[in-house]
């Protein structure tokens, strides 16, 4: 964990109001695990005043400018623009100054022994996957199913071929793959009782579907939340969800950023979804 | 002659409140810090003028619905709450961190019921490291106690009365902005007590999805906290240095060192620094170098020189 003052290298739209963003990071591609993320400030002013988490879309290291120097270690960011933060996002180029705080939280954790892996992921919910799926291929054969209301909502889906996952596609209008939710594809999958386990990120209505379904076909799920948070470290407490067993007398409050945002289905309280209020990505 | 050059050249920033010594003064607000350790592996805690913990309650308390925070312009409004691991979950498992620094602990409490505050006090008074108790009597996002206290003084009074007679250790009241005129409560809580005052505590506000039509906070109304506030609250404080004797500790919306000497000049012996922790877990330590530097250029060996010079 640091709080490292660096720059941007690259910031390119990718799909309408998606963009992805490499920050140098030097570190990360050692101590960012599948599933962490990172508080971003992208201005030294107050407006917008708090940091904005960001789940890591991929880490590694792109060439110096000059052979003779040692190539420069990046972190991959993938945002929509949804509000004022990441509107100011937008507009940085190369060699503007941010300040990334992380690795932070919780990562995925894969079971060695289960050979198949399924990945479900709904519009910017995708992005923590990524880095899932360059691990879990190493070792297991990986399908991601993916969601979006329309054909530009879904996004890096290439990559993930590169990679030899197997991808799905489903989306609300039909303008790309199947025509409906992506739950849908996963249910189809696990029609048949088979040994898998499942890694979900996306909006809450969602992932209650794809918790609904996994408690069915009694396959282990793991889900990353995307919370509102002001500080990412468990100071502040602002983004707490209600854990397995929590009543009023005896709550279980779990912070989305130190106990997530990658958690054990089972760890959570699912009976009070409506609870778990969940906000754009990154605002 | 070499001996005030190099006072000026380190100048003195320690300040003393209520009797407690502070290496400078500069601490954080309590619900911004957790525990101290949460912040440990970004600031180095021994720095810092004090360590001001979470709330802490006579029982567990859960805190509020989802939603529980908002930006909103400088600013952000929250309604955590009060969520806290008890008094005693507290002693038991939070001290023997904060312990290990050479800093003073103030603990920051509350109650349901006057008492609630009362046992609350006396369970911390002979615990070992507990260097001050900061008892919060304002805050506007829990249905009982809290601010409830903060805005009537009789019940204020009372209050601390009942506190000052179960604690030995240094007692600050954390005072409300959300009152008409809080030189009465000021006044109240000084003469019931008081052996030091803290403001602001955070404005209450509310914000509205213009979408779902619904409050953006779980609790609907919450606190209003960050820069947006400050002036609101210096000019607080410059109110109630006037109306009381007792030490007074500045917050609200302070991120920077020139922020802090906005409240040390209208007679802030100290100050805490709240929301400005989220955007940079060592924004404290930027602060404590930057005071220093402040001092240097500006000839000044001791920050209790200017404690309390506003020209008017």
């Amino acid at each position: 964990m640091q709080d490292l003052k660096t720059i941007v290298l690259s910031n390119q739209e990718i799909s309408p109001g998606y963009y992805r963003m490499k920050i140098l990071a030097s570190g990360y591609s050692e101590s960012a695990k599948p599933g962490q993320f990172v508080m971003l400030r992208v201005q030294r002013s107050f407006t917008p005043l708090l940091r904005r988490p960001f789940g890591v879309f991929q880490v590694g290291f792109i060439p110096a400018d000059c052979d003779t120097l040692p190539p420069k270690e990046f972190i991959e960011l993938v945002y929509k623009v949804v509000g004022g933060g990441t509107e100011t996002m937008r507009e940085l180029q190369s060699g503007d100054a941010v300040e990334l705080l992380g690795p932070l939280g919780s990562g995925f954790t894969a079971d060695a022994s289960i050979a198949e892996k399924i990945l479900v992921g709904g519009g910017i919910g995708l992005v923590p996957l990524y880095m899932l799926a360059t691990e879990l291929v190493k070792t297991s054969k990986v399908s991601l199913f993916v969601g979006g209301r329309t054909r530009d909502d879904i996004i890096t889906i290439s990559e993930f071929e590169r990679l030899g996952v197997n991808v799905s596609v489903a989306t609300e209008d039909g303008s790309l793959g199947e025509t409906g939710f992506v739950t849908r594809l996963l249910e189809q999958r696990l029609e048949e009782p088979h040994q898998t386990e499942v890694f979900a990120c996306g909006p809450m209505p969602m992932l209650d579907a794809v918790q609904k379904i996994c408690a069915t076909s009694e396959v282990s799920l793991q889900v990353s939340l995307e919370a509102l948070m002001a500080c990412g470290v468990g100071a502040c407490l602002g983004c707490v969800v209600k854990g397995e067993g929590h009543t009023i007398n005896e709550p279980r409050y779990l912070c989305s950023c130190t106990s997530g945002p990658v958690f054990n289905a089972e760890s959570l309280d699912w009976n009070k979804t409506e609870a778990i209020k969940m906000v754009g990505g990154g605002k | 002659m070499s001996n005030a050059v190099e006072q000026v050249l380190k100048p003195k920033l320690a300040v003393e409140i209520a009797g407690l010594k502070l290496k400078n003064p500069i601490m954080p607000a309590s619900g911004t810090f957790g525990y101290g350790e949460e912040y440990s592996p970004y600031i180095d805690l021994n720095q810092l003028g004090a360590i001001v913990t979470k709330g802490m309650s006579l029982n567990p308390k859960a805190g509020n619905n989802t939603p529980r925070i908002c930006e909103t312009v400088s600013g952000m409004l929250n309604a955590i709450g009060l969520q806290n691991v008890g008094v005693d979950a507290f002693i038991k498992d939070k001290m023997a961190f904060l312990s290990q620094y050479d800093t003073p602990v103030i603990v920051n409490f509350f109650g349901n019921t006057q008492e609630e505050y009362g046992e609350v006090a006396a369970r911390l008074d002979d615990v070992p490291g507990v260097a001050a108790l900061e008892m919060n009597i304002s805050c506007p996002n829990v249905k009982h106690g809290g601010i409830v206290f903060g805005t009537d003084p009789q019940a204020a009074a009372a209050v601390v009365t009942s506190v000052r007679k179960r604690t030995t250790k240094p007692l600050i009241v954390k005072l409300t902005p959300n009152v008409t005129d809080i030189q009465i409560l000021a006044r109240a809580t000084e003469e019931a007590g008081a052996d030091a005052l803290s403001l602001i505590n955070t404005l209450t506000g509310m914000a509205v999805d213009i979408k779902t039509r619904k409050p953006r906070l779980a609790n609907t109304i919450g606190g209003l906290s960050g820069p947006a506030i400050r002036p609101v609250a210096v000019r607080l404080v410059h109110q109630v240095v006037q109306a009381v004797k007792v030490p007074v500790i500045g917050i609200g919306g302070i991120t920077c060192a020139a922020d802090a000497l906005e409240f040390l000049i209208v007679g802030a012996k100290a100050v805490q620094v709240g929301t400005a922790n989220f955007v940079n877990p060592d924004a404290m330590a930027t602060i404590i170098a930057d005071l220093e530097k402040f001092c240097v250029e500006e000839g000044i060996a001791d920050i209790n020189d200017l404690i309390g010079t506003l020209e008017l």
